[in-house]
């Protein structure tokens, strides 16, 4: 350290021979010392995930049964999961042509001039709180028709989806090889006919990936949904998306804010099969992921 | 054409069928190459309307409130609906103290995750852990409140706060806890574990962006471990670690569904950490499908508006400090 220092103010004689300042000791100590606060810390991070998950499964695994599952309220939540899975494959419908567009424009189409607006945009986007846009879509959507639906609700989700697919599908383009793509130029293959063959086909599995994580992430959303689809009921199936849907999330929130014991241990076990899903995708996204940029890049 | 015609006339042709057809192809990917330029910009412009129109309606929702109150709001304190009193200061001030608080605690750790998983981890314990650190992050808001109000909330409310107050009670922040554990230390803490992993990882891939080349040089010249990372990682990431730090920020100031479940629902603003209280975002998803007036609703939109104007900033700042002093792993 204090070598260093001494060279960097223009002390340093180069002609002095080098000898040992005699706080090797002590620095070795301080790089130790470091070293161990870093494992420490990386430690703390996984003890805080595995506390979080152990919690949520060794309450929630109590609660799971056959009626707790295809029931509706008051044994179960049957029509929480059903109406998510609606919600979620709607916003999944609308988000995902959006976002592999975007990413088409900007890895095939957009110049210098317009990619940095649109990559800004996207960040903006994608750092946008879900809370204002849940306001916004309420505003737009839920106070223009006087009713809340799980429509609005996949349409705010589907605004927090856009991005991260935009953002991982550009990803995969960018690592679609070069020579694929200038081999069909060299063939006077027209762009959109090489980009619809070649680009996207080769494109495809990071696409699904990336569209696999935004599903996970929109599926525990919870602000666009409390405002949007929240006065639901949930003693029946609910199939139609105009109309206020149960949810998963918004059946957690709600039954979090009883202080009600019994609403606790269902809210434990729909955080238990939220939470199995979504990790589930994640873990299983990542797989898919890592073994299509293998075959990519070999 | 018959079949007797000369084999010679026969290249010529089908080369002038060849080029009839390529003229009509050449046509079709005109008009594809067009319009699939089109769809795809077109997208992109779809995008733009939607994040101008969050603004617009946003900021016209917050009209009453902001004919009423003009920037005054920031100041006022009380937050009273059933008195048609609104004042934004007690949120402003939980929204940043826990924020604050997430970050204090939350950047020292995750730049540490980093440093571990893209400098001291051997790769087989880096593939193991990173995807653990990223499922953290992976986590749904409201289970990691619910979690926050039920399992952290009574260890707290029961352990660490009144040790905290034994302990350090002469520094006012560290207050009489309360019986419930719902509080802005509660929340703080959440925020914590919510933007670890989102600094965590964007400062590993820094790290690991870092030139071989300038590590080893350093080494070579006897630097410890530490010193290599703080003489060399540190000073070469610094932009990028403060863009990944105003990303965790961002994602802090705009959490709603755990901060309201764990902050305890309050309006005001104390000096102690240990009380209930509320933040823009929270107090957003807690009214808003409830608000009782005109009024209220405008007041909350207005909330909405403060919290959009800071959140955009604090991307915008990201971006263009990674962008503009980027020049590791950008």
């Amino acid at each position: 350290m204090r070598i260093r220092r001494a060279q960097a103010v223009g002390e340093f004689d180069p002609t002095q021979p080098l000898v040992a300042t005699g706080n090797l000791g002590r620095r070795h100590l301080t790089s130790r010392v470091i070293q161990g606060l870093a494992i420490a810390a990386a430690v703390a991070a996984v003890a805080v995930l595995v506390i979080v998950v152990t919690a949520v499964v060794g309450h929630g695994a109590k609660a799971i049964n056959w009626d707790f599952i295809t029931k509706g309220s008051p044994e179960g939540v049957g029509p929480d999961l059903v109406g998510t899975a609606i919600i979620v494959g709607i916003a999944t419908a609308i988000a995902a042509p959006i976002g592999v567009l975007i990413a088409l424009f900007l890895s095939e189409y957009a110049g210098r001039r317009s990619t940095r607006p649109v990559q800004l945009l996207l960040d903006v986007m994608n750092g946008m709180p879900s809370i204002i846009i849940a306001v916004f879509v309420y505003t737009l959507i839920v106070k223009a028709t006087k009713t809340e639906s799980g429509l609005a609700g996949a349409i705010a989700l589907s605004i927090i989806m856009v991005p991260l697919i935009a953002r991982g599908t550009q990803e995969v383009l960018n690592l679609v090889p070069r020579p694929q793509r200038e081999a069909a130029d060299a063939l006077g293959v027209a762009r959109w006919r090489s980009v619809l063959t070649i680009i996207l086909p080769a494109a495809a599995p990071g696409i699904v990936t990336s569209t696999l994580l935004s599903v996970a992430r929109a599926a525990g959303e919870t602000a666009p949904l409390l405002l949007c689809s929240s006065l639901f009921k949930d003693d029946t199936f609910q199939f139609n998306p105009l109309e206020a849907l149960p949810n998963v999330p918004v059946r957690i929130f709600q039954l979090s804010e009883e202080a009600n014991p019994e609403g606790f241990t269902k809210a434990w076990g729909l955080s238990l099969i939220l939470i199995a899903v979504i990790l589930a995708l994640g873990l299983g996204s990542r797989a898919l992921l890592n073994r299509s940029k293998r075959k990519m890049t070999r | 054409m018959t079949s007797a015609t000369p084999p010679a006339g026969t290249a010529p042709l089908k080369l002038a069928r060849r080029s009839r057809q390529s003229d009509s192809r050449k046509r079709a990917d005109r008009v594809g190459d067009l319009s699939l330029r089109l769809i795809c910009a077109g997208a992109a412009v779809l995008a733009a309307i939607v994040l101008i129109l969050i603004a617009k309606e946003v900021i016209e929702g917050a009209q009453p409130a902001f004919s009423k109150y003009g920037f005054s709001f920031v100041t006022h304190q009380e937050w009273a609906p059933p008195l048609e009193k609104f004042g934004g200061r007690g949120l402003i001030f939980g929204t940043l103290i826990t924020s604050a608080m997430a970050l204090f605690i939350g950047a020292p750790v995750a730049i540490s995750i980093a440093v571990f998983l893209a400098l001291l981890a051997p790769a087989g314990v880096r593939n193991v852990i990173s995807p653990l650190v990223e499922m953290l992050a992976a986590i749904p808001s409201v289970i990691l409140g619910f979690w926050g109000l039920l399992i952290l909330g009574p260890v707290l409310a029961n352990t660490v706060e009144p040790f905290l107050h034994d302990t350090f009670g002469f520094i006012p922040i560290f207050g009489a806890p309360q019986t419930t554990g719902a509080s802005i230390f509660n929340a703080g803490l959440i925020l914590t574990i919510m933007v670890i992993p989102i600094i965590a990882s964007v400062s590993r891939d820094l790290f690991m962006a870092v030139p071989r080349d300038l590590q080893d040089g350093a080494a070579a010249l006897g630097s410890t471990r530490w010193e290599v990372i703080r003489g060399v990682i540190l000073p070469t990431c610094l932009s990028g670690i403060i863009a990944a730090c105003l990303l965790g920020l961002g994602r802090a100031l705009g959490e709603a569904i755990a901060v309201a479940q764990v902050v305890g629902g309050g309006t005001e603003s104390h000096i102690s950490l240990f009380k209930t209280g509320g933040t823009m975002a929270s107090l957003i998803a807690l009214q808003f499908p409830s608000a009782i007036s005109e009024l209220h609703f405008g007041s909350l939109y207005y909330l909405a508006a403060l919290l959009l104007v800071i959140g955009v900033a604090s991307n915008l700042l990201a971006s263009w400090v990674g962008h503009r002093f980027g020049n590791v792993g950008g």
